[in-house]
């Protein structure tokens, strides 16, 4: 077996905050104790509500953030403290997929130039090979044919388009894994599932990795095969997608998956079982598993005092809970 | 008497803007009893904000065409002078949560304050009298009274929803328009949202238009449905026929590409864009997107009743 593409262990940035000039320090824990691995090739999909800490996982696991504690072994090589400068060639074999594509873009650059830039960037000083690669991303994301769009501007472009353009540029350097944070939220239904057939179809062709970033459970199906959920900056649950969505055990996840509705004329009679109350405060989490204070399972004495283990409940299904050890 | 609580016919409104007029609403006709929630779904760009804005008469300044029927209570609306208007609907028969409404708080103003203004204006209650009434509506959507004392910054999304989906129901309203009333939301706060709205249906019998453009989401909600393309409704049908069975290609493709969890389904999207509001295409819209396309689709569609007052705007279906 071949060694895994990216290896993520007990990973955890905080950010420090400070109420008021003479305040105390604080710290959001935003990643607190994320570990994960991705093989080559593979799309993992990680799951939260916002403020779970899924972007600032996705951001740090690329670099923009410098970890507080914690591994990144990215093919063999720890990078988890690498400095800027030399963290270049990290930036080549990464990409960033963000939620909004249009804030994504510069508005006053051509598609060209907007494409251009990561080459000039990373030394292809040949005008004609960073032409033919310009040309060559495009197709591959069938924004084509290619001279109708290479002229153009980001606000030309419809929604979909401008998100297949963000999905060029992150993948014109060939990096060997994406991050995609979010990437179709914004779109509507049918351009969503474009956009996600069209990762799909790079994952399969140029054995890319995709670390699929979202917070909606029912597209993870079509694409991952693996899902992690995130709650209050810890993993709470992973396993292979169709396991997980068969058989959730977290209390979350179950919530979770129980209120996605499926388009059924019957849903509107059915009022839904949902845990009271708001995610934590991520500066100040509760004690013990930080779900127990919403949790309809909650055992008092164990699930709010001692943190629970994440078990292994059965083959690659792990869920940190104490109601399974 | 139609014996329909609302009853849209026709309902057109086009603005005008530098490159051209906007179709935004084009000979719209829908129905709903008292109790009934209609969801009207669709893509962006479709039209739907501006059918729940034309229904409550916020019109753009700019608007250059706005005619047609609508029937409440059997009376026409259209008739009513915007005095009238204001008075008697708009805000007290009527109410509209408007799209990110979420973020419409005056952060600066007690949430009290803020509620009670159609009732101080609209209906000349005094203050005192006024916040009680906040107060009490605040209960109904599982909110503390204490909060008419909070600003919203002291506030979640969710809870802020609650408050704005309060707003709406102070004045005892007969007719709800919420315009994605979760769309902002979490996944477990926008199920919280929904069993209020649920209730509040089931409860006080208010009907409702509901606007989203999730159709898993729809259901949750919907008596009867009405797909928008393009500024025209080319599906309107009941939830049960709906879901199961859509009858226009486009309603069609649509559900291809919701995804689910319960079910194992392919998925597709439709290729292209939905036309320009500006220029749309002659004939059926949906035409050069449709995989049943056929040479009478260069003629518009007519509207073919199915079952029970419903209809669809398709050749597939049937002559004139």
């Amino acid at each position: 077996m071949s060694s895994p593409l990216l290896l993520i262990e007990d990973l955890k940035k905080y950010f420090e905050i400070r109420r008021g000039f003479f305040g105390r320090k604080g710290y959001i824990r935003a990643v607190d104790g994320v570990s994960l691995t991705l093989n080559r090739g593979e799309a993992i999909s990680i799951v939260g509500e916002s403020g779970c800490g899924k972007t600032t996982l996705g951001k740090t696991i690329l670099r923009l953030y410098e970890p507080t504690d914690g591994k990144i072994i990215f093919d063999g090589k720890d990078i988890t403290h690498s400095d800027w400068k030399s963290l270049k060639w990290y930036r080549r074999e990464t990409g960033l997929v963000q939620q909004d594509p249009f804030g994504a873009l510069p508005p006053f650059m051509t598609i060209k130039r907007i494409l251009e830039e990561p080459l000039i960037i990373h030394g292809i000083k040949d005008k004609r090979e960073r032409e033919k690669r310009v040309n060559d991303a495009l197709e591959r994301v069938k924004l084509t044919p290619v001279e109708d769009f290479i002229g153009k501007y980001p606000h030309m472009l419809s929604g979909g388009q401008q998100q297949r353009l963000v999905i060029a540029r992150s993948i014109i350097l060939e990096p060997k894994f994406i991050v995609a944070d979010e990437p179709v939220s914004m779109l509507d239904a049918s351009v969503r599932i474009e956009i996600l057939k069209l990762l799909q179809e790079l994952q399969g062709k140029y054995d890319l990795s995709i670390i699929y970033i979202t917070h909606d459970l029912s597209t993870t199906k079509y694409f991952s095969e693996k899902i992690y959920i995130m709650y209050a900056a810890q993993i709470i649950e992973r396993a292979e997608t169709r396991d997980l969505l068969a058989n959730p055990m977290h209390p979350y996840t179950r919530a979770l998956l129980n209120v996605i509705p499926d388009p059924d004329p019957s849903n509107r009679f059915i009022i839904k079982e949902v845990p009271a109350g708001e995610p934590p405060n991520l500066m100040n989490p509760p004690a013990g598993c930080r779900f127990n204070p919403r949790c309809p399972n909650f055992m008092k004495g164990i699930c709010d005092i001692k943190e629970p283990p994440m078990v292994e409940v059965s083959r690659n299904h792990q869920v940190k809970c104490w109601l399974y050890g | 008497m139609s014996g329909e609580h609302l009853n849209v016919k026709s309902l057109t409104m086009y603005y005008r803007t530098l490159i051209g007029e906007v179709k935004a609403v084009d000979d719209v006709s829908f129905n709903l009893s008292r109790g009934e929630t209609v969801a009207v779904i669709g893509e962006s760009g479709c039209g739907k904000s501006s059918l729940a804005k034309s229904i409550i008469r916020l019109l753009p300044r700019n608007v250059s065409v706005y005619k047609g029927i609508i029937l409440f209570n059997d009376l026409n609306l259209m008739d009513l002078d915007e005095e009238d208007f204001t008075k008697k609907i708009r805000w007290t028969k009527i109410t509209y949560v408007p799209q990110a409404a979420l973020n419409s708080l005056n952060p600066v103003i007690k949430i009290g304050e803020q509620m009670i203004e159609p009732l101080i204006l609209n209906q000349k209650m005094s203050k005192d009298e006024a916040l009680e009434r906040a107060a009490k509506t605040l209960k109904t959507v599982g909110i503390n009274e204490d909060f008419i004392h909070h600003y919203p910054f002291e506030l979640s999304g969710g809870m802020k929803q609650r408050i704005i989906i309060a707003m709406s129901l102070l004045t005892n309203p007969e007719l709800m328009i919420l315009d994605e009333p979760t769309s902002s939301l979490d996944v477990l706060t926008q199920a919280n949202i929904m069993n209020l709205l649920k209730n509040i249906k089931r409860e006080l019998k208010i009907s409702m238009i509901f606007i989203t453009h999730d159709v898993g989401l729809s259901s949750e909600l919907a008596d009867k449905v009405a797909v928008m393309y393009a500024g025209q409704i080319v599906e309107f049908n009941s939830a049960e026929a709906f879901y199961r069975d859509p009858k226009h290609p486009y309603s069609q493709k649509l559900m291809e590409s919701v995804p689910t969890l319960r079910t194992d389904k392919k998925l597709d999207f439709i290729p292209g864009s939905p036309p320009s509001l500006l220029n749309p295409p002659k004939g059926c819209r949906f035409a050069d997107r449709c995989p049943f396309a056929f040479d009478k689709c260069i003629k518009d569609p007519p509207t073919v009743n199915l079952e029970r007052g419903f209809n669809v705007k398709c050749w597939l279906y049937g002559e004139e």
